[in-house]
């Protein structure tokens, strides 16, 4: 079928979008699901997890910074007919060796994204050996705990304590496997930053890097967001859009 | 901070104190202080009103700033598989053992430190290494001895024999662009006469394509951003010829700079552009006064700088950024966020840098070779260009000829030539493979070698590395996959991670532990980077490891257990730590891990 004008087919379905929209923008709003980690509704794309990579008139190509436009036939689900699970559990899979993640003792669990995503992608086992890098908790600072454990180099915090709280507390250093968060402060360290619990960078960590403290486990693992339904069906109007077809 | 060190920073920052220069103050600032102090690094910071993790995240990213004294020698052997067929590794322990140091370990005395460095672009005349940038070639196990005593003795590096830092261009074959005499100025003078549109037009008749690899029609590329809108425009030179293998554009740059300066006017001439940038890569450092020179020079004889040749309203000049030890500063955008002073990352694509470029202006990225072509199309116009090569790869074409043959060095042929043909010029017999374009191009078997050079059949960005009979593929591509981990940026995540599980991979075969499941793996592996990374580095990673699996399937299996798998977990490795703090190193204190190891 021919799609109308303002309208893009994911995966069969049509789904309208604005002009400027991207795609990845068009399918939340429209309820569609696409995986990613390192877009945020209020910073806008990344580009760099590459979870949200499909397929646009037959190129991969990431749904966070490809703009909609009339007629994108879309591959979400399936790339070029391949099953595409299986791609996007190999990426989650690297982000958790890559990092430490141990989601029994989280204070994210059920909240994490990161998590959310390997039960998404039906991920068993990390897959890799697991690289074990180390990495120094900072404490530091009365009311935020930074965990760079379990860090995903996604610079949500980079770019909400930039953009949004005008602090720049965060920046991203290193290269390749030595890429890591540093801080803003003669000591390097959190505690000697201008940092606050109330700063939007404390609340957009899509793992559980940046914690706030004295909450922990106010609400038991097992009854989060993620564990009571999964992050597919999220604000999911999808059956509507399926219905509307 | 010292007296002293405040007194550099307070100079260079005289100098240049603008944020987009932070790079080129870094650079310069280490140039006199031999490391960036967090000192240093909080005063720059502060003068250029930027968060001091700006600063960190740039030392961090390139690998000739250090944030930590590395010794007043920083001597760095250049190191890629055509310099270990030389045999450098060899010379790099040996010279590790005569000054009693480890690998990267600076000496008790702060004196010197050695280490390795991605290829410095000197693979016809190695084994080489970088003395303070500089750099040393034809190394002999006796230069290694010289130098340990000029180390010794203190003497300054400004003293050591000229000869250690004599550069060849090796020029064994000469077409169209390195072949004719070339009278400074004529290519400037022929597209003023065309008129910009008729340079434009002419461009269009030559069909030239990019020499960086990737083959665009730069005449699309040039007009593309001649029309964009915005006022200010600029033309980038791509000289991080960082290829592992490619030394072509040093050459160009050494001894026909002219031309690729003109060529940069002409472009700035067609597009609108008032200013040039050339990114020089950190390892070409040398180049740089002689190029600065080169520039003076053209400003005095009006071939730079306001109405070039008298031309009213041609106003053009040309300034050059240093890289410090990128290789993904290569790629064009993250050449430009470079060159802005930030760490090279890509950028999303689109919008490109024909639109939105260097400060967010239209911006013309090309390499250097294409712009020196500028010149021949100039001079000879269109036509006589696209009569030359293919039909679809219009011009000549620059190798850079390295590994076992008699005359390595730079070949210039017309597109279209065959492999065979420059085996055959360049003394190179019994030969197994041939990897044209570097790491992230194509290794060809001999059944292939009547292919040809072409943009239609074998692409090159000027890289052609010979292998011969005695050599084991294995070790190529295993040396490939640990230049791409070093060399990812680490922005995306299929290619910081993906390029160190392939690395892992290859050492777990290479070390007689790997089996088909590393196999599967890599396969797997390099077709999730192909599809999903955001660059060309993280997109070709994998293209060695498929090719020459594909192709030399003995190299590998003959390493494979034959068993199903291996744990890549080594328990007795992993006991070292508890050996070390039990002081203990007897039978019981380790265990025989390589089950199968050996079945």
């Amino acid at each position: 079928m021919t799609p109308p004008d303002s309208t893009i087919l994911i995966d069969d379905v049509p789904v309208p979008f604005e002009p400027g929209q991207t795609i990845l923008e068009a399918a939340l709003e429209a309820g569609v699901f696409i995986p990613h980690l390192c877009f945020h509704p209020e910073l806008g794309a990344h580009g760099s997890c590459r979870l949200c990579n499909v397929i646009v008139n037959g190129r991969n190509i990431s749904a966070c910074t490809m703009k909609a436009a009339s007629g994108q036939e879309i591959e979400v689900d399936t790339w070029l007919g391949e099953s595409a699970q299986a791609y996007r559990r190999t990426l989650v899979q690297m982000l958790f060796v890559e990092g430490n993640h141990f989601c029994p003792s989280c204070e994210k669990s059920g909240n994490c994204q990161l998590q959310a995503l390997g039960y998404d992608s039906e991920m068993m086992t990390p897959h890799f050996v697991e690289f074990y890098p180390h990495r120094p908790v900072d404490a530091s600072h009365p009311d935020v705990l930074l965990d760079l454990n379990r860090c995903i180099l996604c610079e949500l915090c980079v770019r909400a304590s930039r953009d949004m709280d005008g602090k720049s507390v965060f920046a991203l250093a290193g290269r390749g496997m030595a890429s890591h968060i540093v801080v803003n402060s003669p000591s390097g360290k959190l505690g000697d930053t201008n940092f606050s619990a109330t700063d939007k960078a404390a609340h957009v960590c899509p793992v559980g890097a940046i914690l706030i403290k004295r909450v922990g486990f106010a609400k038991p693992i097992g009854q989060r967001r993620y564990d009571l339904e999964p992050i597919s069906e999220e604000a999911t109007p999808r059956r509507e859009v399926e219905e509307a077809k | 901070m010292m007296a002293a060190e405040n007194d550099v920073v307070a100079r260079v920052l005289r100098r240049r104190a603008e944020p987009t220069q932070l790079l080129q103050i870094l650079r310069e600032a280490q140039e006199e202080l031999g490391w960036i102090s967090p000192e240093a690094a909080r005063a720059i910071a502060s003068a250029l009103d930027v968060p001091v993790t700006r600063v960190q995240s740039v030392v961090q990213f390139y690998s000739f700033l250090y944030d930590e004294p590395c010794g007043r020698y920083r001597i760095l052997f250049s190191d890629n598989i055509t310099y270990r067929m030389l045999g450098n590794r060899g010379l790099f322990e040996h010279m590790l053992k005569r000054l009693k140091l480890k690998r990267g370990e600076v000496s008790a005395d702060g004196a010197v430190s050695v280490d390795l460095t991605s290829c410095t672009g000197m693979c016809d005349q190695g084994p080489a290494l970088l003395v303070n940038n500089r750099p040393v070639t034809r190394m002999t196990a006796r230069r290694v001895d010289e130098i340990c005593d000029l180390v010794r003795d203190g003497l300054p590096v400004s003293e050591w024999p000229a000869d250690f830092f004599r550069v060849e261009d090796h020029i064994r074959r000469a077409g169209g662009l390195l072949g004719p005499r070339y009278e400074p100025g004529s290519a400037l003078k022929a597209a003023i006469a065309f008129g910009r549109q008729g340079m434009l037009d002419e461009m269009k008749r030559s069909n030239l394509r990019g020499r960086g690899g990737a083959g665009f029609v730069t005449s699309v590329k040039w007009e593309s951003c001649r029309n964009a809108p915005g006022a200010d425009r600029f033309v980038v030179c791509n000289a991080d010829e960082g290829e592992p293998g490619t030394f072509k554009d040093r050459v160009l740059l050494s001894s026909f700079a002219e031309r690729v300066f003109e060529g940069m006017a002409i472009a700035g001439f067609v597009v609108g552009a008032g200013k040039g940038l050339v990114y020089l890569r950190g390892e070409y450092q040398y180049l740089l006064e002689p190029l600065e020179a080169k520039l003076q020079a053209m400003r005095r004889e009006r071939l730079l700088g306001a109405s070039i040749c008298g031309a009213q309203g041609f106003d053009f000049d040309i300034e050059i950024h240093l890289g410090a030890g990128a290789y993904v500063c290569g790629e064009e955008s993250a050449l430009i966020e470079s060159l802005e002073g930030k760490p090279g990352k890509p950028r999303i694509r689109p919008p490109y840098p024909v639109t939105v470029g260097y400060l967010g202006k239209p911006t013309v990225v090309d390499n250097v070779e294409t712009l020196a072509n500028a010149t021949d199309i100039a001079i000879h116009g269109g036509r006589d260009f696209a009569g030359r090569g293919t039909r679809h790869s219009s011009g000549s074409k620059v190798l850079s000829v390295s590994g076992d043959c008699a005359r390595p060095g730079i070949y210039e042929y017309p597109f279209g030539v065959r492999i065979q043909q420059v085996l055959e010029d360049c003394g190179a017999g019994d030969v197994v493979a041939v990897q044209i374009s570097g790491p992230s191009g194509v290794c060809l078997t001999p059944d292939e070698f009547r292919r040809q050079i072409a943009f239609e059949d074998v692409p090159s960005s000027g890289g052609f590395m010979v292998f011969g009979k005695d050599r084991d593929v294995f070790n190529v591509a295993r040396n490939f996959a640990h230049f791409f981990a070093h060399e990812s940026c680490g922005f995306c995540t299929p290619c910081r991670t993906g390029t160190a599980l392939i690395r892992d991979a290859l050492d777990k075969i290479a070390d007689g532990r790997g089996s088909r499941y590393e196999i599967n793996e890599l396969m797997r592996l390099a077709d999730l980077l192909k599809r999903t990374s955001l660059c060309g580095l993280g997109q070709t990673a994998g293209n060695p490891i498929r090719d020459t699996w594909l192709k030399f399937r003995p190299a590998y299996e003959r390493r494979l257990i034959r068993g199903d798998f291996d744990p890549a977990v080594d328990l007795d490795a992993a006991l070292a730590r508890a050996r070390e703090i039990s002081g203990r190193d007897d039978a019981g204190a380790h265990i025989d891990t390589h089950i199968g190891a050996k079945a």
